[in-house]
């Protein structure tokens, strides 16, 4: 049996790697296991001439199809929208745009503010010192002065505004819509030992450059120099309890495949909405039957996703294309519940720049804009870097009925049960959706787009796997309490996506570590009652 | 050319239509799909498609009742018409793999007016843009939204 660490983290990437880089300062002994393994930038798509179709290959955000051997299965059969994550030190950080709003004040508040789902046991006040140690850690560009979020200033400058962002800006303009260069976290200026960003415009599926922070370019090495052992290979399959009910440790599978008990006594969970269900059902006891940490029923259900709606058109000269990163401005306009919209909650806007030549050649062929045959050619230099694109990303409120549960059938290479996704779109969201892409097409044609096209909701569009392990503060209607500790288990924490209580309308990550790093910080200041 | 994966009949028919997908153009002075160079990196891109591209090719050999490769021009257009009204999912990853090879090859992106390279080390150079655009918004009062403490 191996030594008992004083704290084990499970899961190496957006939240794993905050919390583990801020209890690094208590020099206790932490261990943290990821399943995947380093990534190498020079490994990175955007390094060869291929780099635009290894997205449909071993760089695809569905572990499913990506399939390498450091993924486990995901069934999303019974989903429209599909689970996308990386497994590798950096988690998903590893695959995403580097888009990087805050959630609002309100999204803390949604049952006082609009009676539907529940207000938060944590509040923006709360967060918002570990919100800006968390910019300054990941390395955030940006511009203060929004006036859609309270004051803060990013420490790096924005990105620049391309022809795509002028042509949204002045439309945004015409329509009097607020919109304002987004917080990302790609560098714009040396920082912290990272290059600025070169445009090298697919910035999703990792960055060659070093330019986008994955937490195993940002967190870790700080981490790691801080005293914390970060172990690769290594894939968790259950957490151990003891007759107290204490968790006593986990077991997982190192690299050689030989299975492991590593005690611990502390644990925290860091796997995303979908990983963490997994692990607490897969974790059942007699003493836990229903999984553990599960008196409530809750862990893997009130799933949310965030339904995306993808708008666009084409307009009469060349754009940015793929020449700078995807994402560059937001608008917040249409955030906040407007009861004459006829749906509660909101949404935001993501402005695109474009696609690349292999993506725009699929998207039309697959959408009959681009014919076969000898009026390909044409068509298709109509279309070449004439994309101008947006997204609307929806608030997703919790629903029971949105659950992960284990597959009976499907197993990872470890023998590990799989999980298995039910979701449905809501009603809510299907209107709120019916709103942004008939608000998105009067944004297109202002900016002098026609052929106006929308995709919804975006199949591979489920990047934010959210609720599924929520705070609260009823151990009757919720898995973990107001700092991050689970109500049945004392020492078991979770500091993911699986704790947000609602989704709010942006992408999650700087939340979700904010929140790490705040719920690391109650951890280090209640240390002599952290059991009580 | 036959690729280890498909047997000859299966590669003439991808061969056939991978052309019919994409011809050449003298206009563009661009080959097509079915070109020597870029049909090798078809069949050497199959990987993890290679099942639903064999089970297209046998969707298209059924709808027309033999060798796809086989057919004239007119049968070829025929089935075209066909397989873009109703190809379905499998022979979407068809067109797809096809199209992926086709756009990276480097005569067609000269022809197009793209450098044929990686994206990295060199990049891209972006317009940093008119910032006094922000200035109408920059003027407008906070609204973001007020909550009970």
């Amino acid at each position: 049996m191996l030594d008992k660490v004083d704290v084990l983290i499970v899961g190496s990437g957006a939240s794993g790697a905050a919390a583990a880089w801020s209890l690094a300062d208590t020099k206790m002994r932490i261990v943290c296991l990821e399943q995947g393994g380093w990534m190498k930038q020079s490994d990175y798509p955007t390094n060869g001439r291929d780099w635009e179709a290894r997205q449909f290959a071993d760089f695809h955000p569905s572990p499913n199809r990506r399939n390498r051997p450091t993924d486990y299965p995901v069934n999303d059969d019974n989903s429209p929208i599909k689970v996308l994550n990386f497994n590798g030190v950096g988690g998903s950080t590893i695959l995403y745009a580097a888009h990087y709003p805050r959630l609002h004040p309100s999204d803390f508040k949604v049952k006082s503010l609009d009676g539907v789902a529940d207000d938060w046991p944590v509040d923006y006040a709360t967060l918002e010192p570990f919100f800006a140690e968390n910019d300054r850690m990941m390395g955030v560009s940006g511009l203060g002065g929004d006036p859609a979020y309270p004051a803060h200033t990013p420490p790096m400058p924005p990105l620049g505004l391309g022809k795509s962002g002028t042509r949204f800006a002045k439309a945004m303009n015409t329509l009097g819509w607020h919109w304002w260069p987004s917080d990302t976290t790609l560098t714009t200026t040396e920082y912290d030992g990272r290059a600025p960003c070169i445009n090298l415009g697919h910035c999703t599926f990792g960055c060659a450059q070093g330019a986008k922070a994955s937490t195993d370019i940002t967190y870790w090495p700080h981490a790691i120099r801080a005293g914390v052992e970060l172990r690769t290979h290594c894939r968790v399959s259950r957490i151990e309890s003891g007759p107290d009910g204490m968790a006593t440790g986990v077991v997982y599978f190192d690299a050689d495949g030989v299975e492991q008990f590593q005690p611990a006594e502390v644990v925290i969970l860091a796997c995303n909405g979908i990983g963490t269900p997994r692990l607490l059902l897969n974790s059942a006891t007699s003493r836990f039957p229903d999984g553990l940490a599960n008196s409530s029923g809750q862990v893997g259900r009130n799933l949310m996703f965030h339904p995306y709606a993808s708008i666009y058109g084409y307009v009469d000269e060349p754009l940015d294309g793929n020449r700078a990163p995807p994402l560059s401005l937001w608008s917040h306009e249409f955030y906040e519940t407007d009861p004459s919209r006829g749906f509660v909650r909101g949404y935001s806007y993501q402005f695109g720049r474009g696609i690349g030549p292999i993506s725009e050649a699929i998207s039309s062929s697959a959408y009959g804009r681009l014919p076969w045959g000898t009026h390909h050619h044409d068509e298709y230099r109509r279309l070449l870097h004439r994309r101008i694109q947006m997204a609307a990303i929806c608030e997703d409120l919790p629903e029971a009925h949105n659950r992960v549960t284990l597959d009976p059938k499907i197993r990872d290479s470890n023998g590990i049960p799989a999980p298995k996704i039910d979701y449905t779109i809501s009603e809510n969201s299907h209107r709120m959706l019916n709103h942004a892409i008939a608000r998105a097409s009067e944004i297109l044609q202002a900016a002098g787009a026609r052929d106006i096209g929308v995709d919804r909701p975006i199949l591979f569009g489920g990047w934010h796997l959210l609720g599924t392990a929520r705070m609260g503060d009823d151990p009757s209607r919720s898995v973990v309490n107001s700092w991050g500790r689970t109500h049945d288990v004392k020492n078991l924490f979770i500091v993911d996506g699986s704790l947000f209580t609602t989704s709010g309308g942006v992408n999650p990550t700087s939340t979700i570590q904010a929140l790490a790093l705040y719920i690391a910080d109650q951890i280090k200041q209640r240390l002599a009652t952290l059991f009580d | 050319m036959t690729d280890m994966m498909l047997t000859q009949a299966e590669t003439d028919d991808l061969r056939a239509l991978a052309g019919m997908i994409v011809p050449a153009s003298a206009t563009y002075k661009v080959p097509g799909a079915d070109d020597d160079m870029i049909f090798a990196d078809i069949l050497k891109s199959l990987g993890r498609d290679r099942d639903d591209v064999r089970a297209a090719l046998a969707q298209a050999g059924a709808k027309v009742g033999g060798s796809v490769a086989a057919l004239d021009a007119a049968g070829r257009d025929k089935l075209a018409t066909r397989l873009q009204a109703d190809g379905g999912p499998q022979m979407a990853v068809l067109t797809r793999v096809v199209l992926l090879c086709y756009y990276r090859d480097d005569r067609v992106m000269i022809s197009l007016g793209l450098e044929p390279r990686a994206p990295f080390p060199k990049g891209h150079v972006l317009e940093q843009g008119d910032w006094s655009l922000l200035d109408p918004v920059k003027a407008r009062k906070p609204f973001w939204r007020q909550v009970p403490s």
